[in-house]
């Protein structure tokens, strides 16, 4: 789950009324929902224009400097000088875009650097980058789940993720959340010569809760199922090497894909597949979402691949991640804050609110104190909760989590929430 | 099981899920009439699918939109 303001991930059908004027009404209730809360006087939480960035963690932001608390750079790597210098350098040699498919006239040398990288990165033979990671998923899922196939996937997965299930059509089973023994039981009922794919990622954005993939991964390989994990979420921070929560759990080598995106910690723009498939190169030819589109220009990928070469050797800043998470997780804790999960497992920390006004009240208060946080809400979220997603970033100063915690303190006691 | 016997196992199985009291018939629409969001369904799902023994695919459960439908598709899928 993620980024859909008024939509969950799961997609929805809308009806329209009878007496219908046009396509548009089926639309009539969410626009008065959003109306009904700029109606309120809230600053409108999905209207933050970013005036300027001064770095991973500050920007101005409706003409205030901002703490940036809630844009998952996780690993800060958006000003880092070698990235920037990389990326100037392949626009001046290579242009500013490549005007063309992956297959067609759209690869460059700087396309096959990145593929080579994340090889490199996460070891494995395979590599194959994607215009986003909405993308990646949407064609990896789509081409190898077909009609007559099996996909098992986690409830909470991303918009992408049941997209690309949609789009292929295979049979669509989903199980509740990080539930080992609902996702057995579907996967013993499903006929053993079916094609077989379970979907899982390794952190889950809304709650920043990590999957048990050591024992979901054993299930899948006992009825003989394909494994794909998103490591949207972890890539460059989980895992001795940044490999995620597939590497942490010690099963890396018991899944067939890993989905990626760039826009993360990478800090930059693309989504990728890495595995050891034997005849994982087909894709290329097979996979719609990635020949029928653009490839990412130049100095994207350079910026990628400079940047993916360096979280090889990021362990201390994954270090310093960790201690950022823990020590926001135990403030926040202590201020008397709710949150999505008892101990820090990633580094997102959710902040659960009351209901959605309290928590449109106090994202408001939040940024006007000069902080910015991800608001989450029905329907998007989990059990319909409303939540103040926080993502830390490996260039929050120890000084600036403290700030962080002082901003909460004042805004939440301000709204009342504590 | 025959019909009859599916159709009141369901019943039993939708009680707790029905928070309005909403009297069940043949012609009852999850959506519209006993207002199932994503989540009950799936628990709701869930529970039908452990009692039979079956799997309800989400691709299944767009065709069906009434209750009567349910029990027919729950019926056919145990007896298969
Ligand atoms: C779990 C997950 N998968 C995929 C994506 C899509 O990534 P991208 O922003 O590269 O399209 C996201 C990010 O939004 C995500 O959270």
């Amino acid at each position: 789950m993620s980024e859909g303001i008024s939509q969950p991930d799961q997609p929805q059908t809308l009806e329209g009324h009878k007496g219908d004027k046009d396509l548009f009404s089926k639309f009539d209730d969410i626009i008065a929902m959003r109306q009904g809360l700029l109606d309120s006087g809230v600053e409108d939480p999905f209207n933050l224009v970013m005036e300027k960035v001064l770095s991973p963690t500050r920007a101005i932001c409706n003409g205030r400097e901002t703490i940036l608390l809630g844009t998952y750079n996780y690993m800060g790597m958006t000003f880092d000088p070698d990235v920037v210098e990389a990326g100037k350098q392949a626009l001046a040699d290579f242009g500013s875009g490549t005007t063309g498919s992956r297959v067609l006239n759209g690869t460059y040398q700087g396309h096959k650097d990145v593929e080579e990288a994340l090889k490199d990165f996460y070891d494995m033979d395979h590599a194959m980058v994607f215009s986003t990671g909405y993308q990646a998923n949407l064609g990896i899922i789509s081409t190898i789940a077909g009609k007559g196939d099996y996909i098992v996937l986690d409830i909470d997965s991303h918009a992408s993720i049941w997209d690309g299930c949609a789009m292929g059509n295979a049979e669509v089973v989903p199980f509740k959340h990080n539930d080992i023994e609902a996702m057995e039981k579907r996967l013993r009922r499903i006929p053993g010569d079916a094609g077989k794919l379970v979907i899982l990622e390794g952190v889950y954005s809304m709650l920043g809760d990590v999957a048990p993939l050591k024992e979901m991964i054993a299930v899948a390989k006992k009825y003989g199922a394909m494994v794909l994990v998103d490591e949207a979420h972890s890539m460059g921070f989980i895992g001795e090497n940044g490999r995620g929560v597939v590497e942490s759990a010690g099963v890396i080598d018991d899944v067939d894909f890993i989905i990626g995106t760039f826009s993360k910690s990478v800090g930059t723009v693309g989504g990728f597949c890495v595995s050891n498939h034997p005849k994982f190169e087909i894709m290329r030819l097979v996979c719609r979402p990635y020949v029928f589109t653009a490839s990412l220009p130049p100095s994207v990928v350079a910026t990628a691949c400079t940047s993916i070469r360096k979280l090889m050797h990021g362990s201390n800043k994954r270090a310093h991640l960790w201690e950022n998470s823990k020590n926001l997780h135990k403030g926040l804790k202590d201020l008397g804050f709710q949150l999505g999960t008892e101990e820090p497992q990633s580094a997102i920390i959710a902040v659960i609110m009351p209901d959605l006004q309290q928590g449109a009240a106090m994202w408001e208060a939040l940024i006007q104190n000069g902080l910015y946080v991800n608001l989450a809400r029905p329907p998007a979220t989990p059990a319909n909760m409303t939540l103040l997603r926080c993502s830390l970033c490996a260039e929050h100063s120890e000084e600036e989590v403290g700030e962080i915690l002082e901003i909460f303190e004042k805004s939440g006691k301000a709204v009342g929430i504590i | 099981m025959d019909r009859a016997e599916v159709d009141a196992k369901i019943r039993e199985i939708a009680e707790p899920f029905n928070k309005k009291g909403v009297t069940i018939t043949e012609d009852t629409s999850f959506q519209n009439d006993l207002e199932f969001d994503s989540l009950t369904v799936m628990d709701f799902v869930a529970e039908i699918e452990d009692e039979f023994d079956i799997i309800i695919s989400m691709n299944q459960q767009a065709e069906i939109e009434k209750y009567g439908q349910l029990v027919d598709a729950v019926t056919k899928m145990q007896a298969d």
